[in-house]
C-alpha cells in the first residue's frame, strides 16, 4: 500500500499502472534508512495522519503507479542521455578547444623554463609598464621574491601562466561579444541570461560536465572552466561602456558621416575604454579565484598546495598556499586598477 | 530678391511611437497632438511642416522645449528618419538617399553644431577641429593648415595641443564651430549651439557668427528657444508650436504682425527698441508725402540708434536712407507707436484713444 493509491484507483488509473508499484533495481540509502526505522514494513508510507502526508513526488508516486519513473532514474537518464551526446560533442569541442591546451601548456613551459631573475625582472618591469609607478614595481618585485625565498615560486608561476592566457582569452572572446551586444538589443536579450547564468551557476558545475568531456590529465580542461567563469564581467563592462557613451559625441559621429567602423574605432572603444579595462580587472581577479578551484581539475598551482591542506588536514601548508595567492591577487589588481586609472586620466582628465 | 532655396521641407510629418505609420492615417485625419498620444499612445513630433531655408541665409527655428525644432532640424540629414513628407536639399531629395549617398552629403554638404559641444574628449582640439576631414579620409597633414586657421579665426590661437576638458564651455563651443567650418560645407545646421552657454559668452558667439557669415555666406540653420537670439540672428525666423509652424517670415516682419496670440505672448518680453529697424516701420517715400525731417538714418538702424539722435524729441522727422539713395520717412511718433507691442497697439490703445 502507498500513499497516493488512492489517487490512480480513483480515476481508474490502476490498469494503465500495472501491477504494483515496483522496486526493482537496488534501493536508495533514504529507503534503507526507512525500512530500518519502520522495522521493515512494506507499507511503512501509508497514510496514519494529514501531517505525514508526503509529498507527491517522483518517487512517491513511484510507489503507487510503476509508471512513474523514481528521482534515481531520471537523474541516471540525464546522465545517460549527456553521455549520449558526449561523443558529438567531444568530436566538435575537442579539436576547437585544442589550441587553448597548447597555449597553456606552452606559457606553462615558458615561465617555468624561464630563469627565476629574468622572470621577477619581466614581471617587475611589466608592472612599470602598465602602472608608471616605481613603488608598485618595487612591491611586485618584492611580493615575488618573498614567494620565491619560501620555495613558492615555481607554483606561483604556475598560477600566474594559467591566469595570463585565460585572462588574455576572456579579453580576445569577451570584448567583440560585448561590442555584438551593444550594437543589437536582440543579441543583448539572447546573453544576458546566459552571462547570469555563468555568473551564478556554483564553480564545482561547471566542472562535471568538463570532466566527461576532456581527460583531466588535458590543460583546457580547467582552461575552460576558468574562461567560462572569468569572462561574463569583460563581456557585461563592454557592452555597458559602448551603450553609456554620451549619446551626443556619437549623433556628431553621425552627423559629421562617420562610417560604423570608424565611429567604433574612433569614437565608442575609446570612450568606453575605462569600462572596458574594469570589466579586464574583473576578469582576472575572477580568473585568480577560479585556477585555486580549478586545481581540483588538475590544474597546477597554488590552489594544488591549499587542496593539499585540506586533503591531508596540513594546516600550515594551506594557509601558507592561500598567503601567496593573496599576495598574487594584491598585485593583479594593484597593477590593472593602477592602469585603469591612467586610461581614465587620458580619456576625461586629459594627459599633460 | 528672390534667392537660391537651400534646404526644402515639404508637408513633413513625425510621428514617434511602434506603429508610426497606423498612427499617421489618424494625424492626416485631423486627430490633435493630445488625442493621438490618449487614444494610441503615439507622440506627433511634428505636423505639416513646410519651410523654404535660403542659400547664404540664416534660417532660425524658434521654439520652446518640446515643439519639436530639435527633431525638425535632425530630419535634415536625416539622423531621424520622417514619417512622411520630403525634404530637399539642393535640389536633391535626401530621403530617397541610400546608405552610402547620405554619408557622401553628410560629410561634404553639411556640417552640425551641438548644444553640448559633442566633441571627442580623447582627441586635441586640433584633432577636434579636423574631424570632418579626418572622417574623409585625410591625415593630420591634409586638415591641419586649414584647422589652425579656423582655430585662430574663432579666438583659439595656440590652443590645438590641449584636450576638450582643459577648455571653458565657450571654448569648446568655439572648437564646435571651428570643427564645423573647417569641414568647409555649405550648409551649417546649429542645435542650440549657443543655449549652454553664460549670457555674455552667448553675445559673444553670436557677434561671432554673424561677423563670419558676413563674409563666409553660409546656409545656416539655427534652433533656439530664445526669441531675442533668434530675432538677433535671423534673416528667416520659423516659429514651431506643438510640432505646428505658427509664423514664419522675416522677423522684423513677424514682430510687427503676430498671427497667433502664442507669439503675442513670446515677443511682448523683448526690447523692441533694439531689435526694430527703421526700415521695417518707416513710411516708404512714394506715400510720404512732403514732410519737413531733421535729418538722415540708416535703413539697418535700430530705433533704440534712432531714439538717442532725437534726444527724445518725438517732433523729428528723418529721411531713411537705404543704399545711399532716400526710401523712405520716419517720423518719431510712429517710432514711439512701434516701441508698443503690436496686441496692445492695434486694439487696446487705439480703441482707447479714439
Amino acid at each position: 500500500m502507498a500513499t497516493y493509491d488512492f489517487l490512480f484507483d480513483g480515476l481508474g488509473l490502476r490498469a494503465w499502472c500495472g501491477e504494483k508499484g515496483s522496486s526493482d533495481g537496488p534501493m536508495t540509502m533514504a529507503e534503507l534508512l526507512a525500512r530500518k526505522k519502520t522495522g521493515g514494513a512494506e507499507d511503512g508510507f501509508a497514510l496514519d495522519s494529514i501531517w505525514n502526508l508526503p509529498f507527491p513526488s517522483l518517487d512517491e508516486l513511484n510507489r503507487a503507479c510503476a509508471q512513474f519513473a523514481r528521482t534515481r532514474d531520471m537523474t541516471k537518464s540525464v546522465e545517460n542521455s549527456f553521455l549520449g551526446i558526449k561523443d558529438g560533442l567531444k568530436a566538435v569541442l575537442d579539436p576547437l578547444t585544442q589550441p587553448l591546451s597548447w597555449l597553456l601548456e606552452g606559457a606553462l613551459y615558458l615561465f617555468a623554463a624561464t630563469p627565476w631573475w629574468l622572470m621577477i625582472f619581466f614581471l617587475a618591469t611589466l608592472a612599470y609598464v602598465a602602472s608608471r609607478s616605481v613603488r608598485l614595481m618595487a612591491f611586485v618585485a618584492g611580493a615575488l621574491l618573498f614567494l620565491a625565498f619560501i620555495d613558492h615560486y615555481d607554483y606561483a608561476m604556475q598560477t600566474l601562466s594559467i591566469i595570463f592566457v585565460c585572462a588574455f582569452l576572456c579579453v580576445l572572446l569577451g570584448v567583440p561579444i560585448g561590442i555584438a551586444m551593444s550594437r543589437s538589443d536582440r543579441m543583448q536579450r539572447l546573453m544576458i541570461p546566459v552571462l547570469d547564468m555563468l555568473q551564478t551557476l556554483p564553480t564545482f558545475v561547471y566542472l562535471i560536465p568538463l570532466i566527461f568531456l576532456f581527460s583531466v590529465t588535458e590543460p583546457k580542461l580547467y582552461g575552460i572552466a576558468i574562461i567560462l567563469y572569468a569572462i561574463v564581467p569583460v563581456v557585461r563592462l563592454t557592452d555597458l561602456g559602448i551603450r553609456l557613451v554620451d549619446q551626443e559625441v556619437i549623433e556628431a559621429a553621425d552627423a559629421f558621416g562617420m562610417t560604423k567602423r570608424q565611429k567604433l574605432f574612433g569614437v565608442q572603444i575609446p570612450l568606453a575604454l575605462p569600462n572596458i579595462m574594469a570589466g579586464v580587472n574583473q576578469t582576472i581577479m575572477m580568473s585568480l579565484a577560479m585556477v585555486v578551484i580549478a586545481s581540483l581539475v588538475s590544474a597546477p598551482g597554488l590552489g594544488v598546495l591549499v587542496l593539499r591542506g585540506i586533503r591531508n588536514l596540513e594546516l600550515g601548508v594551506g594557509l601558507v598556499a592561500g598567503l601567496g595567492i593573496v599576495l598574487l591577487a594584491v598585485i593583479l589588481d594593484r597593477v590593472t586598477k593602477a592602469a585603469l586609472a591612467r586610461v581614465n586620466a587620458s580619456t576625461s582628465v586629459g594627459r599633460h | 530678391m528672390p534667392k537660391e532655396i537651400s534646404i526644402s521641407i515639404r508637408n513633413l510629418y513625425k510621428v514617434f511611437g511602434a506603429a508610426p505609420q497606423d498612427a499617421m492615417k489618424h494625424v492626416l485625419d485631423g486627430m490633435s497632438k493630445s488625442e493621438l498620444m490618449e487614444s494610441h499612445g503615439h507622440v506627433l513630433g511634428l505636423r505639416d511642416i513646410n519651410v523654404d531655408m535660403h542659400a547664404g541665409d540664416i534660417t532660425v527655428i524658434m521654439g520652446l522645449s518640446g515643439s519639436g525644432k530639435s527633431t525638425l532640424i535632425r530630419h535634415v540629414n536625416r539622423l531621424i528618419e520622417p514619417t512622411a513628407g520630403e525634404i530637399w536639399v539642393d535640389g536633391e531629395n535626401v530621403l530617397e538617399f541610400g546608405e552610402d549617398r547620405l554619408r557622401q552629403m553628410r560629410r561634404m554638404q553639411m556640417s552640425m553644431v551641438f548644444q553640448h559641444f559633442a566633441l571627442l574628449p580623447h582627441r586635441t582640439v586640433l584633432q577636434n577641429t579636423g574631424m570632418a576631414q579626418a572622417v574623409r579620409g585625410e591625415g593630420r597633414a591634409g586638415y591641419e593648415k586649414a584647422a589652425h586657421e579656423w582655430l585662430e579665426r574663432v579666438g583659439l590661437k595656440g590652443q590645438g595641443h590641449q584636450y576638450p576638458h582643459q577648455l571653458s564651455g565657450g571654448m569648446k563651443q568655439r572648437v564646435g564651430i571651428s570643427r564645423a567650418l573647417t569641414s568647409n560645407a555649405p550648409i551649417m545646421l546649429m542645435d542650440e549651439a549657443f543655449s549652454a552657454l553664460d549670457p555674455l559668452i552667448r553675445t559673444d558667439m553670436q557677434d561671432l557668427l554673424l561677423e563670419l557669415q558676413q563674409e563666409l555666406r553660409k546656409t545656416i540653420v539655427f534652433i533656439s528657444h530664445d526669441l531675442d537670439e533668434a530675432l538677433k540672428l535671423a534673416d528667416h525666423l520659423v516659429i514651431l508650436k506643438d510640432g505646428i509652424v505658427i509664423q514664419q517670415g522675416e522677423p522684423q516682419e513677424i514682430l510687427l504682425n503676430p498671427n497667433d496670440p502664442y507669439i503675442v505672448d513670446f515677443i511682448s518680453d523683448i526690447n523692441r527698441a533694439r531689435v526694430l529697424r527703421a526700415r521695417s516701420i518707416m513710411t516708404p517715400a512714394e506715400k510720404a508725402g512732403h514732410v519737413i525731417v531733421s535729418g538722415e538714418v540708416d535703413a539697418e538702424d535700430t530705433l533704440e540708434t534712432i531714439i538717442s539722435r532725437s534726444n527724445g524729441d518725438t517732433g523729428h522727422s528723418y529721411t531713411v536712407m537705404g543704399d545711399g539713395k532716400p526710401i523712405g520717412v520716419l517720423d518719431m511718433k510712429t517710432l514711439v507707436r512701434a516701441l508698443v507691442p503690436s496686441g496692445a497697439a492695434n486694439d487696446g490703445m487705439r480703441k482707447r484713444a479714439t
